[in-house]
């Protein structure tokens, strides 16, 4: 690979191994997924070298069609982009490999082809927005990745259509606000290239227009983000969802809002403008507080498991968002470090509940029980270890987020943050151990379940190892991330730090 | 305890992972009972080597210490095998050997279900015992802190009875959210010290100066962090609830391990985090003091009220801990010294009459104070020894809880406090009158329903003897533990 145009590979490989796929795989349908899990494997590998290349020798830029910016598209890997595209390729990888025995069973078979190249394109979309250095572009890719989501999320269950057009609603009024946001900056500054926007906001200084086209922007992604109060599609998107695409959109899809926060925020606008300037940071933060504990809450009042981890997401995001509006780099790392953990524990949690609806059925917590348990004891473990993780016990990842979160609030002096994330973690310790206590506890009442799909009735049945396996990864790499955290804050995060922050000592 | 008495060795380490590596052995051996067993005593054993092997060096001074890599920028993974550290392991490691042989005795005895998973926790637990002896810093220390909350729950509802699940939940509760308090107070003191969260005699903070307003509420996050493990009152009322555990559970680590990592935690905040000076400059050690003598009297008081022997014997332990947090709020060498003393004291005295009580729940199957009438005709072994542990409570001598008594009471004479010994002559009494009538009733009334009932197996009868005369043997021999225990003290407070 030719290291210069490293940026735009990945986005492209997805791309057209989306247009590929329905051609390739017209005769021989099966080759649709192996053809996904290659593309999304060669992504994950030249995204974690690109890490180690993008530290030790600098951002690489590449110009479209050779036209320099601000009049070309430039695609932008720094240390910023190459993190969370590593994260996201990666738990698109592990979670595909899961998804085939899901997608099987949840969807019939026409449909499988034209499934996994809605997910090429979503991860196209994805790998877009993180890589490209361009507003507009962003917005191009935002709506190649929201049109795949729809259908992604469309196809599930019964009520699915329902919960992807509420999606589709809302994801187009967020995409619009970004659109109008990307239109005031242009107007304002005749630049749509985010390194030339961030030389000259500053000589533009707090005009109107500026501040409206940051706030549409932001209100944009934090749509796509879920951040609280506008997190209205996530719950019923997440529950009514075939796994596989839950699985992908929970770890992936509001990482992208965050990722994209962070960028206007820190790396366009700048530290003085979000802070003193306007004081957007503050908001976010205490959105984010309210984010935590909204989400939490309605997350204990959930029966089934999909929709608690649904409004577990609405809380994580809630940790995203109160890092980020912190403003101090301890926050930020919180943050970052977040955005992989959460992806982990996520990804690790959703795949628990495929497993589950493949085996048992369903994924009802009221209906879980100590046959559950008894016929699925890895899967079980899986679950109990990132339940842990999420309430926030060392040395799982969860513990370190909170960490680094708690430290940026006590910089901050924020004593009500602090408060709301040492309280948030007893919130998790309720609504997660409800389920891990009728899995260990909970007598079976009744005679075992016959599973509508596969498996020996009443005897012990594991998912199959394509399944366990990606689970158990996710489940021991939320025990690695956390004891390797130093490694992975003082090697990587640390040296995203935008300029305004990085000076700043701990 | 100086920088130059350190050095490197991966005996604590091992010391650690030992019962944590014995864990796959056996889950593995789940179906041979007799090899399972096997693999808790060895590891019981290695422990307790490891530890011992640990003792030369720091009685002259010397700490072993294992660090690992780093946790969070600036703070490494760090185990040291400081006096302190190797006196409570000592305890702990030493008293699970003993409490393995019971287990097999009691958990047979009563046919219990699930004993795999019951003695792999036990062994999770005390590996973490043993983290939380040796923990070098406060994220290490957290580590195994909340480690041992989670590893305890499994045995806490071992039953599986409704009464059981909710004397978990509580249980997590409790802790749980002490662990939060905790966590918070720790990212705290790291933004204080500039991400130095070392564990340093004299105090971590002691350099820095801090404003009332930060001190005070500080302190109080520790406080609640330590004290819902060290059941201080009003945190206390979890440890009462916990006693629907089997009784071994209830014998080492509801009257050893777990309880007193709480109050070695409270030594470890008061001595090698804040340090003396600070604890004094905003009266924080008066507010200790007042906690602790309302938790020794009221815990007494409310004994006297229950009927349910271990119930009975929970309220004793509340109570106990409390001398030593008080001994450690005195904050001086002769005062941490005999508090070191009870720790390990109260701790062969407490484990005694957990381990009688056992007995006597497997083989006549009661567990209330007003069903033990005439016990002691058929039990005699069990009855003797719990009466030397009786004897020891109320500080008579010549059993090991007359010697810290003494010497705590002699500490707060010594510190100006002569009211606080009035405090422990008091409290003794109580214990006479909440653990006398027991050996009363036992020997000298007569019980029904006794025919033909024998004393329990000697798997659980032979510990039991042991740690009696343990109790015995370190009263009229103290010197071993006195001599660390003081040595430690001093590493702190300077010689005396």
């Amino acid at each position: 690979m030719i290291p210069t145009n490293a940026p735009a590979l990945t986005p492209l490989l997805f791309l057209f191994t989306g247009l590929f796929i329905p051609l390739a795989a017209f005769k021989i349908r099966k080759l649709a997924y192996w053809l996904a899990l290659a593309a999304t494997a060669a992504a994950s590998a030249a995204a974690v070298s690109n890490i180690f290349r993008v530290l030790d020798g600098g951002a690489i830029h590449y110009h479209f069609g050779g036209w320099l910016p601000p009049i070309g598209i430039e695609y932008v890997l720094d240390p910023l982009s190459a993190f969370v595209t590593s994260v996201i390729n990666v738990i698109a990888l592990i979670v595909l490999i899961h998804a085939r025995r899901t997608v099987e069973a949840d969807l019939p078979e026409g449909k499988h082809v034209p499934y996994y190249a809605l997910v090429m394109l979503m991860m196209a979309g994805f790998n877009g927005i993180v890589l490209t250095g361009d507003f507009f572009n962003v917005y191009v890719f935002l709506e190649i990745c929201s049109l795949a989501l729809y259908g992604l999320v469309a196809v599930g269950d019964r009520k699915s259509p329902v919960a992807a057009f509420r999606y589709l609603v809302l994801g187009m009024i967020g995409g619009c606000f970004y659109l109008l946001g990307v239109g005031f900056l242009y107007m304002s500054s005749g630049s749509l290239n985010m390194a030339d926007l961030k030389a000259i906001l500053p000589v533009l200084g707090a005009r109107p227009e500026v501040i409206v086209a940051l706030a549409f922007m932001l209100l944009g992604f934090g749509l796509k983000m879920a951040l609280f109060p506008l997190h209205g599609w996530l719950p019923d998107a997440y529950t009514y969802a075939p796994t596989a695409t839950s699985s992908l959109m929970a770890p992936i899809g509001t990482k992208i809002g965050a990722y994209v926060l962070i960028r206007i925020l820190y790396f366009v606008f700048g530290l003085t403008f979000i802070t003193k300037t306007v004081p957007v940071a503050a908001i976010i933060a205490w959105l984010g507080a309210a984010a935590i504990l909204y989400g939490s809450i309605q997350a204990m009042a959930q029966d089934e498991l999909k929709r608690m981890l649904a409004f577990s997401s609405v809380a994580q995001v809630g940790y995203i968002g109160l890092g980020i509006g912190l403003a101090n780099p301890w926050g930020l790392v919180g943050a970052l470090l977040h955005i992989l953990n959460h992806g982990l524990m996520k990804a690790c949690l959703f795949l628990v509940a495929g497993n589950f609806r493949m085996k048992l059925g369903h994924s009802r917590i009221s209906r879980l029980d100590q046959e559950a348990r008894r016929r699925m004891p890895w899967t079980t473990a899986a679950f109990t270890l990132a339940a842990l993780s999420m309430i926030g016990l060392p040395p799982t990842v969860g513990f370190f987020s909170k960490w680094y979160l708690a430290w940026g609030s006590i910089r901050n002096g924020s004593w009500v943050f602090l408060a709301v994330i040492l309280v948030s973690s007893l919130l998790n310790a309720v609504y997660f151990f409800r389920v891990v206590e009728r899995l260990y506890l909970k007598p079976a009442d009744r005679p075992p379940q016959a599973e509508k799909s596969g498996g020996a009735a009443g005897g012990p049945s594991e998912a199959g190892p394509s399944m366990l396996i990606p689970t158990l990864v996710l489940a021991v790499a939320l025990l690695a991330a956390g004891l390797l955290n130093a490694f992975i804050v003082k090697g990587v995060l640390l040296k995203i730090l935008p300029p305004g922050l990085a000076g700043m000592n701990p | 305890m100086n920088p130059a008495g350190v050095f490197s060795s991966l005996i604590p380490l091992w010391a650690v992972l030992v019962s944590l590596a014995a864990v796959p052995f056996i889950l593995l051996s789940s179906r041979r009972p007799n090899l399972r067993e096997f693999w808790t005593l060895a590891a019981g054993l290695v422990m307790f080597g490891c530890v011992l092997s640990l003792l030369p060096a720091a009685l002259r001074g010397q700490t072993a210490a294992a660090e690992l890599f780093e946790v969070v920028p600036g703070v490494r993974l760090a185990l040291r095998a400081d006096r302190l550290g190797v006196f409570f392991a000592l305890i702990a490691s030493g008293l699970w050997v003993l409490t393995s042989c019971y287990s097999i005795g009691y958990m047979r005895g009563l046919q219990e279900h699930k004993q795999t998973r019951y003695f792999a926790f036990f062994a999770v637990c005390l590996s973490a015992t043993m983290g939380i002896a040796f923990a070098a810093n406060l994220v290490t220390f957290i580590l195994f802190y909340e480690i041992l909350t989670i590893a305890t729950y499994p045995l806490v509802i071992h039953q599986e009875t409704p009464e059981a699940i909710r004397a978990g939940r509580k249980y997590l509760a409790f802790t749980l959210s002490a662990g939060v308090l905790l966590i918070g107070a720790a990212v705290w003191t790291y933004q204080i010290t500039g991400g130095n969260l070392d564990f340093r005699p004299g105090g971590l903070l002691a350099g820095f100066t801090l404003a009332g307003k930060t001190a005070v509420p500080l302190f109080l996050l520790f406080l609640g962090g330590v004290g819902v493990k060290s059941s201080i009152m009003p945190l206390h009322s979890w440890l009462p609830a916990a006693m629907v555990a089997p009784t071994p559970v209830s014998a080492l680590l509801h009257a050893v391990a777990v309880v007193k990592a709480g109050v070695f935690g409270m030594i470890r905040v008061t001595a090698f985090v804040f340090g003396p000076d600070l604890l004094r400059r905003f009266g924080l050690d008066t507010v200790l003091i007042v906690i602790t003598v309302t938790t020794i009297l009221l815990g007494s008081l409310l004994a006297l009220r229950q009927d349910n022997l271990k119930r009975r014997l929970a309220y004793s332990t509340v109570s106990h801990l409390s001398y030593i947090i008080l001994a450690a709020a005195l904050l001086s060498g002769p005062a941490l010294a005999a508090g070191l003393l009870h720790l390990a004291f109260h701790a062969t005295m407490k484990i005694t009459l957990f381990f009688c009580a056992g007995a006597i729940a497997v083989s006549l199957g009661r567990e209330n104070v007003s069903q033990l009438n005439g016990v002691g005709r058929v039990m005699p072994w069990t009855m003797a020894a719990f009466t030397i542990g009786a004897l020891g409570l109320s500080g008579l001598p010549p059993i090991d809880g007359f010697v810290s008594k003494w010497y705590l009471g002699a500490a707060a004479v010594g510190g100006g406090r002569p009211w606080l010994a009035g405090v422990l002559v008091l409290s003794g009494l109580l214990n006479a009158a909440y653990l006398f009538p027991i050996v009363q009733r036992a020997f000298f009334r007569r019980g029904v329903g006794l025919e033909g009932r024998r004393e329990a197996s000697a798997w659980m009868v032979v510990p039991l003897i042991l740690t009696a005369l343990l109790s015995l043997g370190l009263g009229l021999y103290p010197n071993l533990f006195f001599d660390l225990a003081r040595r430690a003290a001093a590493g702190i407070f300077g010689g005396f």
